[in-house]
């Protein structure tokens, strides 16, 4: 077995390998050299050195699209898990009927794609910031934030919440029995036995809400568009206009290299947590 | 690897990368019928207009039935047709658009390098009208093929029921006049305001950053001669001012609501008529025809500027038509002997101007049986002056998005006149600079 491993394993890996090859590694060379040209196809760049990163760091507005991006990861984080454990702890206890109708419940808002979650909650948000006499979205840049942060609460917590779940499953029952007969509380087990026991869920979960709220895009798009005047506008959200909103070969380059600029940013922020968290995970 | 031995495994995997290969194959195979199709020339459309997709596809299928050329249409979703062009421009030759259309002198800087020079092509002695012809340093890089007018709407029948014509709106002063007397009484009317909500959301702004803003860059350029300025100065915004004041504060909803209201919200007010009167153009026919043809009238759009009595509507074209350079020369022949019986024959020009609803401006083509269009053309019988489309001198998008932005602000009141100068006014020269 082991022997037929060895020696058939290229094989093995050869689907996902090319579809590594052709569907991000070709595509992420050519991107990375695009970010030094100008172009409006391209297949017909011309290199201008790095004037594209001149000009992406010069633009004050990519910075505070930096800026807002990153607060808004973080207030996403920290909300969508704290939440998406609390329901998952809730609908794990065997007392509790139905949970796993509960489950689906809470899980079904992710199927919706985000540019229609966008444009459902810009008509719900509107109408209750009409009733209640405020500046409507494309005004309102707080309504802008928290309408962001709860449309993607909405969408991703149900996710977080399986995943949760699946870690709380495997923590083995001898473990929680033990606590019990040594007369721990439910809030000491938690501390104590049951996130100690579920840091690699954890550390799962915090990289997909991390990158999830440094790549949102469809969300921003159809839920404020960046209004009022850029304030709402996250960095994927910045490079799109960057690419579209002006004419002329310059721009796309300019685009590119923010994207390039971006896509090193979350590779490195996301570096930065996975090593945190994961020097926390513990061997059952 | 237990209910599976090596010789099954290893079949498997074979037969697997085969159908790999098959698929590579059909693919290959694709391109090069493609490619003899390419030996008597090809046309593919990359078509602007959403609205009009399948009267393209229906008339594409005439014309292959009848010449044997294939033609190809794809239509970008609403609001993509950058996107779309950039990646279906960079493909193949023999599989890339022959033909595309741009939106005027700011849309030509992105599609400049793809376009020939169709000086001598005979779609040209056709046009009616040689402003329609995209120049620029006397190379002819596009052609436009819909005429469109737009203007300020209004259901006839409502209108007299208030009392009055639309012969009596002839100037600002009496637009005014009959606009505020109809919201004073809109209850006893039955309207919920004289005009429909001038939506500022994304579907709808563009008639105020785009269509209204071009009335006073129209008389500005009027008063300069040059559209190509690197710099305005703003002459007529207070006009400008006057016009936008007159449709937030005599609509069907209050101002703050109007950053929220849609294209279609507009359109749903009128059709029931809850509104009088809608800014809006012959492209909208469609939408509104429920109303009847003998309920719908237009008026110029008058902002009051001195001898406007004898202004007409906003006419003018976005849709200009170009061939692509990197197409090979059966299919450049193919797509301009194709464009050429777009706007010449009796089936296409047929389609074109009853099915598609435009004005068709070439000298041969059947007159369009859109009510607007036909009231637009009126005017223009009568000796008023048409207003040019300027507006396709916007340097670009961002100079429409930031106006939107200080529109809705000026809109809800969390700013003031100021914002929406600057972002006229400063934001032509920050945007014509940066497209430099």
């Amino acid at each position: 077995m082991a022997k037929m491993l060895k020696r058939w394993w290229p094989l093995f890996v050869l689907p996902t390998a090319l579809s590594f090859l052709f569907g991000f590694m070709i595509p992420f060379v050519q991107g990375f050299y695009l970010s030094f040209c100008k172009f409006i196809t391209i297949s017909d760049a011309k290199p201008v050195g790095l004037d594209n990163y001149v000009a992406a760091f010069s633009d004050p507005q990519f910075a505070n699209a930096f800026w807002y991006t990153a607060l808004f990861a973080l207030v996403s984080t920290v909300l969508i898990n704290v939440l998406a454990l609390a329901i998952a702890l809730a609908l794990t206890r065997k007392d509790l009927k139905g949970t796993n109708s509960f489950r689906t419940v809470f899980f079904m808002p992710n199927l919706i794609g985000g540019i229609v979650l966008g444009y459902i909650w810009n008509i719900l948000i509107n109408c209750a910031l009409s009733i209640v006499g405020e500046q409507l979205l494309a005004l309102n840049s707080t309504a802008g934030f928290w309408g962001m942060i709860i449309l993607t609460l909405w969408q991703q917590v149900g996710y977080m919440m399986i995943i949760y779940i699946a870690g709380l499953q495997s923590i083995p029952s001898d473990y929680l029995e033990a606590a019990r007969v040594d007369g721990a509380n439910a809030w000491q087990t938690l501390w104590k036995v049951k996130i100690p026991n579920l840091m690699s869920t954890i550390t799962i979960c915090l990289f997909l809400t991390v990158t999830n709220g440094f790549k949102l895009f469809d969300q921003n798009l159809a839920l404020t568009a960046g209004e009022p005047k850029h304030a709402t506008e996250m960095l994927a959200l910045n490079i799109y206009n960057t690419f579209y909103a002006r004419q002329g070969a310059k721009w796309m380059g300019i685009g590119q290299a923010k994207a390039v600029i971006f896509c090193i940013l979350v590779i490195c922020i996301v570096m930065i947590q996975l090593r945190a968290t994961r020097s926390r995970e513990v061997q059952q | 690897m237990s209910g599976i031995n090596r010789r099954q495994f290893v079949t498997l995997s074979a037969s697997a990368l085969c159908s790999l290969g098959l698929v590579a194959c059909g693919g290959n195979n694709d391109k090069k019928q493609g490619g003899s199709d390419s030996a008597n020339g090809s046309v593919y459309f990359l078509n602007f207009k959403p609205e009009a997709d399948q009267q393209w596809k229906d008339l594409a299928a005439k014309y292959t039935e009848e010449t044997k050329v294939p033609v190809k249409v794809v239509t970008a979703a609403s609001d993509t047709y950058a996107q779309t062009f950039q990646s279906e421009i960079n493909k193949d030759a023999s599989v890339a658009p022959t033909l595309f259309q741009t939106n005027g002198p700011s849309g030509l800087i992105g599609v400049k390098d793809y376009c020939i020079d169709l000086k001598g092509a005979k779609i040209l002695d056709e046009l009616t009208n040689d402003a329609l012809k995209l120049q620029e340093d006397g190379v002819v890089y596009g052609v436009d093929y819909v005429e469109e007018d737009y203007g300020i709407i209004y259901n006839k029948k409502l209108l007299e029921k208030a009392g009055y014509k639309g012969d009596d709106i002839k100037d600002f002063a009496s637009l005014k006049k009959v606009v505020e007397d109809i919201q004073a009484r809109k209850a006893e009317l039955g309207v919920k305001g004289a005009f429909t909500s001038a939506g500022l959301d994304s579907s709808s702004d563009w008639r105020f950053t785009t269509h209204l803003a071009n009335l006073p860059l129209y008389y500005e350029f009027k008063d300069t001669g040059n559209p190509e300025a690197k710099e305005i100065k703003g002459t007529y915004l207070p006009n400008y001012k006057q016009i936008f004041d007159l449709y937030i504060n005599n609509a069907t909803c209050s101002p703050t609501e109007l950053s929220g209201k849609t294209g279609d919200d507009a359109v749903a007010e009128f059709v029931n008529g809850d509104a009088v009167f809608y800014q809006n153009g012959t492209w909208a026919y469609n939408d509104i025809k429920k109303l009847g043809d003998d309920a719908l009238g237009m008026i110029p759009i008058y902002i009051g500027v001195k001898g406007e009595e004898k202004q007409g509507m906003c006419s003018g074209g976005e849709n200009y038509w170009c061939v692509s350079s990197k197409a090979d020369d059966a299919s450049q022949k193919a797509t301009l002997d194709f464009i050429y019986w777009c706007v010449t024959s009796d089936t296409a020009t047929t389609a074109i101007a009853e099915e598609m609803g435009f004005t068709i401006p070439f000298k041969n083509a059947k007159a369009t049986k859109n009510a607007l269009a036909n009231i637009a053309a009126e005017y223009a019988k009568k000796g008023n002056e048409s207003v040019a489309w300027d507006f396709i001198y916007i340097p670009s998008q961002e100079w429409k998005n930031n106006l939107s932005s200080a529109l809705k602000g000026y809109a809800a009141g969390t700013e003031d006149w100021d914002a929406v100068k600057s972002a006229f006014v400063d934001g032509w020269k920050t945007e014509k600079e940066a497209n430099a």
